[in-house]
């Protein structure tokens, strides 16, 4: 039961997020990886984690935010939803943070667009606002995401 | 039930016990339908039966048992001659194998036999025994006489029992009695002859049973305290040992899903091997060298040890079709029987359950729409029973299964008006289709012949859901029809998934893989050449490839990494992939062709399994991803299986490609001092590599260790006299021959070119053993090479040894 209200916290442009630490695999930083043509452009690539191929998805297009800026590489969170394993690509890292329960509501309404598909809900920290990311929906990239088409 | 915790686990036994048994029992009821007088036959399907049945009575399993024990009366008046199989007995006793089985998968669910009472089978299981005036077999008094003698060891033991276990002869022995018997005459026997028990122990049990105790003898036993559970669970083993005789002490169960764990980790391990592999190009240290040679060798070793762990014969699922040939006969009304040849054929687990269904819809095809009915078989001059043919054979790495019936055959005709009936295909398109290409047709979705909807195919479950399977799986199925005389289906399939051999080529900066399996040659065109180019018409891009026009797909364009015009490229040499999709041949033009290399295929996540153009993924040398790309996707993508246009061309010119006799395919290669041989390349198995390092010497010839075996080499230029200009250290050219199971490695100095001739030979010339002869291939004297005679000259005693094999063969064949 705590180990729900523990999130592993990390940012993307300016989104706080956090998700789960028991969906959570590990973090790594940047790994060499593969590009997949015609892959929907939300998957950046394929990676080796120690002999397993996973499947890169880079939140800030799944997110429809703007690309990352030049020179800064990405960070991988590697995450297990209920049909396999997805590595979601984030710029910073932050720390594990536990919450009090009490403290979540429900994305505004005003929320619009792709992030709020893939948000569950919010906590209000102290200091900032933690949006808890649906993981399974996030990794849930499909061909309507395809390139061009 | 105290003491019996570890019941599962017995319980467990069983279960896998008895399914292979009632496999077999399948098999062997309808065998002896065949040929009732089979009395061996006959013997073992009542052993059978009477050890489910004692074992599910010491598991308590009553209603099991009790079935069993309808069956095994019915059984005994068979073998006692009391009885004759005919057709309603055989369908009874299938029966009951069936609610045996469905019995026993309650019990692996739930634990429980369920609640169906299977009442009516049992009486009729009953009725059934009750001697019908038919004739009495004269066997009966010496298989009586044996009948007797087994019974009376039966006896033996449980002498003090009150009541005299069932008696083959005596008439409807209650069910209670047989219970008793059962269980007495197996676990009892080996308790008291253990000295567990005393015989005064087992009389109590057998009392307190027969004053209605419904519990079973071993429970009893337990809990009067006179055995434990450890005791059972040795009776059960000894039984087994028993029954198994001395295969039980060289074999053991094991676990699918270790072995599938097994196989990943020799996954990861061949991938660890090829990333070491790469060091060595950069390393000198020559210990490490040796050490590295070692690990490569036992690491392919090892998965070819592991692979074989997972191999199954392919009469695993075979056993089953007698069976289901038999009903769907009798539904139809037909006369079918079926032929095997090659059960013993092996293939990895995961492709003998992925073919299991697509073969299985096959044989029902067969059965219901190839083979006519026995008067329509009369009239057309055929004998009125129908026959299916299963064959199964291992050809060049992949396994060759062929279904033939010698019904109907396929009706082009009648497949036309369908196909314009469902919207298949055009009036033009029809028109312009041969026989060959029609009957195909079936294989198209939405496609089903049957006139009604029959109950057994026809059910919506196409041709088309049997060839996707089959090529999910990288397989590939054919089909060839003569009206008349019958229809053979053949499938090809690879021998396994996990591990193949890839070529790997890069693209705009990415290295792919290519299963070899579609691979036929490699082309390189330098620039300048005389007529090695590449032409368009209308835009499209052609090659010539020994006079026939091979269409050509930029892989980097297909994959949407280069924009789509751009003419062939002009400076740059291009290196052409020629590859086989379906029947469609084409050619994948490259940046550039790497190497050959065992991969371990990893399937893509979900998020990528819709692109189909790739098939997967795997772990390079180095450590980076690769696609793997999917030859048919690449190709249907590209069009270059479109039916009207390239597509039926290309296939055409496969065909006749390979039908045309005069022409041949040759291997042109040299083995020095200039000199040119050619030998057929359908006689070429594979081309090698091989590092100087990596041959051995055995028995003073030189060997090679291949896929797990040892390859004997031939030096051609030591066979004909030649000194090559080869340089010590360089690796070697090797031609791999393969006959009868055996390789042998011709030794060349370079593969030079595979061309296609249709040859004048020059016999006047023979200078010596090994030739056939001479002729001129591409302007050129060009020898050509006598194999068999080359390897008999230089390895006298091979092919004596081959033959032998090749003779055991056939012998366990016939």
């Amino acid at each position: 039961m705590n180990e729900s209200q523990r999130y592993c916290t990390f940012e993307v442009e300016d989104l706080f997020l956090g998700v789960e630490v028991s969906t959570v695999q590990e973090v790594i930083r940047h790994q060499q990886m593969t590009r997949i043509p015609l892959a929907p452009r939300a998957v950046e690539g394929l990676i080796n984690l120690r002999g397993k191929i996973v499947t890169a998805v880079d939140l800030r297009t799944r997110m429809q935010l703007g690309p990352r800026p030049e020179g800064s590489l990405p960070m991988n969170v590697v995450v297990h939803n209920g049909e396999g394993t997805v590595s979601l690509l984030v710029d910073r890292i932050g720390d594990v943070i536990e919450v009090e329960p009490a403290t979540v509501d429900a994305p505004p309404p005003t929320l619009q667009g792709r992030a709020r598909e893939l948000i569950r809900g919010v906590y209000k920290l102290d200091d900032r606002l933690l949006l808890i990311l649906d993981v399974g929906k996030a990794a849930a990239v499909g061909c309507a995401d395809a390139v061009a088409s | 039930m105290e003491g019996f915790d570890d019941n599962a686990e017995i319980v467990k036994e069983f279960l896998v016990e008895s399914y292979e048994n009632l496999d077999q029992l399948d098999q062997h009821l309808i065998t002896l339908e065949q040929n009732p007088e089979d009395q061996n036959m006959l013997a073992s399907i009542f052993r059978t039966i009477h050890t489910i049945k004692g074992t599910c009575g010491f598991l308590g399993f009553s209603k099991l048992e009790r079935l069993a024990h309808v069956g095994e009366n019915l059984l005994s008046k068979l073998r006692d001659g009391e009885l004759q199989l005919d057709g309603d007995r055989a369908s009874a006793l299938l029966r009951m194998i069936d609610a045996i089985r469905s019995i026993l998968g309650r019990i692996e669910n739930d634990g429980s036999e369920g609640d169906e009472e299977y009442r009516e089978l049992v009486d009729l299981l009953e009725t059934l025994q009750a001697p019908a005036p038919r004739r009495r077999s004269t066997r009966k008094s010496s298989s009586k006489k044996r009948a007797t003698s087994t019974r009376a060891r039966g006896r033996k033991q449980a002498k003090s029992e009150t009541s005299p276990p069932a008696q083959p002869t005596a008439k409807g022995s209650d069910s209670n009695d047989g219970q008793a018997s059962g269980t007495v005459e197996n676990a009892g026997e080996l308790l008291l002859r253990s000295g567990t028990i005393k015989p005064e122990d087992l009389d109590l049990a057998i009392q307190k049973q027969a004053a209605g105790d419904p519990r079973h003898i071993g429970e009893i036993l337990v809990e009067m305290g006179k055995i434990t559970g450890e005791d059972v669970k040795r009776v059960l083993l000894q039984q087994a040992a028993q029954r198994g005789g001395s295969l039980a002490e060289s074999t053991i169960r094991v676990d699918v899903n270790h072995l599938d764990e097994l196989m990943n980790l020799v996954g990861e391990l061949v991938l660890a091997r090829n990333q070491i592999l790469q060091f060595t190009s950069r390393l000198t240290d020559s210990a490490f060298l040796a050490t590295t040679q070692r690990l490569n060798l036992i690491t392919t070793e090892l998965q070819g040890g592991v692979m074989k762990t997972r191999m199954q014969p392919i009469g695993t699922i075979w056993n089953k079709f007698p069976r289901v040939i038999r009903d769907l006969g009798r539904h139809c009304s037909k006369e079918v029987k079926i032929r095997m040849e090659g059960k013993e054929t092996e293939l990895d687990k995961t492709i003998i359950e992925a073919i299991r269904d697509p073969l299985t819809h096959l044989i029902r095809n067969s059965v219901d729409h190839g083979i006519e009915c026995p008067q329509a078989r009369v009239a057309a001059g055929k004998p009125a029973e129908g026959t299916v043919t299963l064959r199964a054979y291992h050809e060049g790495g992949q396994v060759n299964i062929e279904i033939s019936d010698d019904g109907a055959g396929i009706d082009g005709e009648r497949l036309k008006g369908k196909a314009l009936e469902k919207g298949i295909c055009t009036a033009e398109q029809l028109a312009a289709m041969n026989e060959r290409e029609l009957q195909n047709l079936i294989f198209m979705a939405g496609f089903s012949t049957a006139e009604q909807v029959t109950n057994v195919s026809g059910r919506g479950v196409g041709m088309d859901v049997v060839k996707t399977n089959i090529e999910k799986i990288g397989g590939s199925i054919d089909l060839i029809s003569a009206r008349g005389v019958g229809t053979t289906f053949k499938i090809k399939i690879p021998l396994t998934l996990a591990i193949i051999p890839a070529l790997i080529v890069t693209t705009a900066g990415d290295r792919y893989a290519i299963p070899q399996l579609s691979l036929l040659e490699l082309v390189r065109l330098e620039p300048g050449q005389e007529g090695q180019r590449i032409e368009t018409i209308d835009g499209v891009p052609v090659y010539r490839l020994r006079e026939r026009l091979l269409p050509l797909v930029y892989l980097d364009r297909e994959l949407g990494l280069a924009a789509e015009p751009a003419g062939p490229s002009g400076d740059g040499p291009t290196n052409i992939v020629v590859l086989q999709a379906e029947q469609a041949v084409f050619g994948l033009v490259v940046d550039e062709i790497n190497d050959t290399e065992e991969i371990v295929v990893k399937p893509l996540s979900k998020q990528l399994k819709e692109i189909d153009r790739f098939a997967g993924a795997t772990i390079m040398g180095d450590g980076t991803v690769a696609l793997i790309l999917d030859v048919a996707g690449l190709a249907s993508h590209a069009g270059v299986l479109r039916g009207e246009s390239g597509g039926a061309v290309a296939s055409e010119d496969s065909e006749t490609d390979s039908r045309d006799e005069e022409r041949q395919t040759l291997l042109i290669f040299s083995i020095g001092e200039g000199r040119r041989m050619a030998m057929p390349l359908s006689l070429v198995a594979r081309l090698e590599e091989v590092e100087a390092a990596a041959i051995e010497a055995a028995g003073g010839r030189e060997v090679i260790q291949y896929r797990g075996e040892i390859m004997p080499l031939v030096r051609l230029d030591q066979v004909f006299g030649v000194s090559d200009g080869r340089q010590e250290g360089r690796p070697e050219h090797v031609v791999v021959y393969s006959r009868c199971g055996r390789a042998v490695g011709l030794v060349v100095e370079q593969i030079l070119d595979i061309v296609e001739e249709s040859l004048e030979i020059e016999t006047e010339q023979i200078t010596g053993v090994g030739l056939l002869g001479s002729a001129v291939v591409q302007g050129k004297i060009t020898d050509l090479l006598d194999v068999d005679g080359a390897i008999q000259h230089a390895l006298p005693g091979f092919f004596e040894e081959s033959e032998s094999r090749r003779q055991e063969a056939v012998g366990e064949r016939s």
